[in-house]
């Protein structure tokens, strides 16, 4: 089947061409931290974890956007999903990758990598997190890659993967939590410990990953003459509301108990965040948008006239995406280290090269999304025809 | 037999597969790790630890500060964003916040923090390499040759201890000391309790810098130590223990 990404028509060449643009110049910053070392980042000795651990966190709830479509579909019989499980899988493969890549990117000896498995150690939790996320991407490789191979030839799928679907939807809840696990373990961080650090990742994954699925679903109608259903779109939106919903409520119980506790190491966090500290705000504009856009997008899509009209669908979506990507991506790692465990207010803004190599390593997520889309498409209009 | 293109595949993948899953079987598999044997009068039956007596610490005196980063090459890069430390001092209020009081005339005074060489650190659980590690001596150690520079105990270390190398240090040492290692970009370093000194049997180069006795260092299993007589006879404190981290420097304030 790989050889359907081969043949496209010019739109599909320009996407392609440009993405692998972005790459190349990622590449070539990331070619200058390899020689000068980390530093040519904003990360520092007290915001120790910057933009390419925040990409990977949230990206992995990016990738819950196939169990949110394989679970209904396959332990529920929702038809509807059929025909999309493929871009939910597709999606996680794209940003799964894309998450191993930031981690490659965040080392400072990346040539030492496989030390992970040279010297395997069950106690860190980077170990885990490293077993789980490759076997993610390894499942919905071999997952989507069978059903639509066998779709193409108009057979059921062979009954070996059955297993792996059911094995598929637990195993998407273990990268969630894994890497909640990443913070919620450590104890002199009062910002990440707190229990409820897994459930806030399941929620708000089951938030952003569905909402690009949407997206996606958009972008695939527009340019193919493959149609996911405005139905199949409709259920989704539907979780999305849910999982927002949720995820907000998740994050209130967390500002409930810093401030009505006011136990300093939890609160100075959140301080810093939404208010700022000693003069230092740079989190602030980001996280009252990120606020505001979860609010908007909530009221968008509990209120069935605005869910239903897909043009505001879309928007809403967009913000969804957006809030999570703040809250998750730029909130939840970066003020952990912020007041640092001696008090010292330290902040961290990524330099030009760190954002740059981070854009590279979105196209190269958006490169193998949209060959692999590519596949999926182009299969699914000639059974169509 | 016969193989096709496809046959060949599917077991030349599974054997890649199998090759990948060894480590993990590996580990799962493997009982404890066998301890490296101590020799007779070098690790067995020690615990190293410190005890700072902030009073007698000398305002403005760098001594022990200096005597440390010169004789393990620590590098001088002058900004707060790549600063690499082994042991500075901050002022009492930031590292003692649970004992902040608006009179208290010691606010301000700075105290002497290093690496507390936890009994249960935080940064040898989170390592996913085991790069850095606790002696049966009690002391935390880094393995500059297998860090792969993730920071996780960086986040993990309740206490600030550690630092990366953002850049490579070595134009930024002054003088390098030829008898310890110099480290290279990318990879975590902290306090080593001078290891080295006192497997010739001298003792940590802050603990001798400082003139004002201000330092002890001691072995908590050795009955008559001068620490022991300290810990017994005086009320002290350590950085943030209700985290379970059993931390070894121990403050007389």
């Amino acid at each position: 089947m790989l050889e359907k990404a081969l043949i496209g028509s010019k739109k599909y060449y320009g996407l392609v061409t440009l993405l692998l643009i972005i790459i190349g110049a990622g590449f070539y910053f990331y070619l200058r931290q390899l020689s000068y070392g980390l530093g040519i980042t904003g990360m520092s000795r007290d915001v120790s974890w910057g933009l390419y651990i925040t990409q990977f966190t949230f990206l992995v709830g990016v990738a819950a956007s196939a169990v949110m479509v394989v679970l209904p579909y396959y332990l529920h019989n929702y038809k509807i999903f059929g025909k999309i499980t493929i871009l939910g899988e597709f999606l996680a493969v794209a940003s799964v990758a894309m998450c191993l890549t930031f981690i490659i990117a965040d080392l400072g000896q990346p040539a030492r990598a496989f030390n992970v498995l040279l010297y395997p150690t069950p106690t860190s939790i980077l170990f885990w997190d490293m077993v789980v996320l490759n076997g993610y991407l390894l499942l919905n490789i071999v997952i989507g890659w069978t059903v639509l191979a066998s779709e193409r030839k108009s057979v059921p799928p062979p009954a070996w993967v059955k297993p792996l679907i059911y094995l598929s939807i637990p195993w998407a809840v273990s990268i969630h939590t894994v890497t909640a696990f990443i913070y919620a373990g450590i104890p002199g961080r009062g910002f990440w410990l707190t229990a409820i650090m897994a459930p806030r990742f399941l929620a708000s994954a089951f938030a952003s990953g569905p909402a690009l699925l949407i997206l996606m679903c958009f972008i695939v109608r527009r340019f193919t003459r493959f149609d996911p259903g405005k139905e199949a779109i409709q259920s989704l939106a539907k979780i999305v509301a849910y999982a927002v919903a949720v995820s907000v409520f998740f994050v209130l119980l967390e500002i409930f108990t810093v401030f009505y506790s006011q136990i300093p190491e939890h609160m100075h966090h959140f301080e810093y965040l939404f208010f700022g500290m000693e003069g230092h705000e740079k989190l602030v504009p980001w996280i009252w948008t990120s606020a505001i856009l979860a609010i908007l997008s909530l009221i968008l899509l509990i209120n069935p006239v605005t869910r239903r009209k897909e043009g505001i669908l879309a928007m809403t979506c967009v913000a969804v995406f957006a809030s999570l990507w703040i809250e998750k991506g730029l909130g939840l790692v970066i003020t952990g280290f912020i007041p640092s465990p001696l008090g010292r207010v330290f902040e961290y803004s990524p330099t030009g090269p760190e954002v740059i190599i981070t854009l590279g390593i979105w196209a190269m997520g958006f490169l193998i999304l949209t060959i692999l889309y590519k596949i999926a498409v182009t299969v699914k209009e000639e059974i169509s025809t | 037999m016969k193989t096709d293109r496809r046959g060949f595949l599917k077991i030349g993948g599974l054997g890649i597969l199998g090759f990948a899953a060894r480590p993990l079987v590996d580990v799962l598999l493997r009982g404890d790790l066998v301890e490296a044997s101590p020799a007779p009068d070098t690790l067995a039956g020690k615990r190293w630890a410190m005890a700072v007596n902030v009073s007698k610490c000398k305002e403005g005196c760098r001594d022990c500060i200096v005597a440390c980063h010169s004789v393990h090459n620590v590098p001088d890069l002058g900004n707060p964003k790549d600063e690499v430390k082994w042991i500075w001092t901050e002022s009492y209020k930031k590292i003692f916040p649970e004992q902040e009081q608006e009179f208290d005339a010691r606010g301000g005074k700075p105290v002497v923090v290093l690496c507390n060489h936890c009994d249960n650190p935080p940064c040898v659980r989170v390592c996913p390499t085991k790069a850095t590690f606790k002696r049966s001596d009690g002391i935390v150690m880094m393995d500059y040759h297998r860090c792969i520079g993730c920071r996780f105990c960086m986040a993990a270390c309740p206490y600030g201890s550690r630092s990366l190398n953002w850049r490579d240090p070595r134009p930024f040492i002054k003088k390098i000391n030829p008898e310890f290692p110099t480290r290279t970009r990318g990879v975590v370093e902290k306090c080593d309790f001078c290891v080295e000194r006192l497997a010739k049997g001298l003792i940590p180069a802050c603990v001798e810098a400082c003139k004002e006795k201000a330092l002890v260092f001691g072995n908590l299993k050795e009955s008559g130590a001068e620490i022991r007589e300290i810990l017994r006879a005086n009320h002290t404190i350590r950085r943030r223990p209700w985290l379970g981290t059993g931390p070894q420097i121990y403050y007389i304030v």
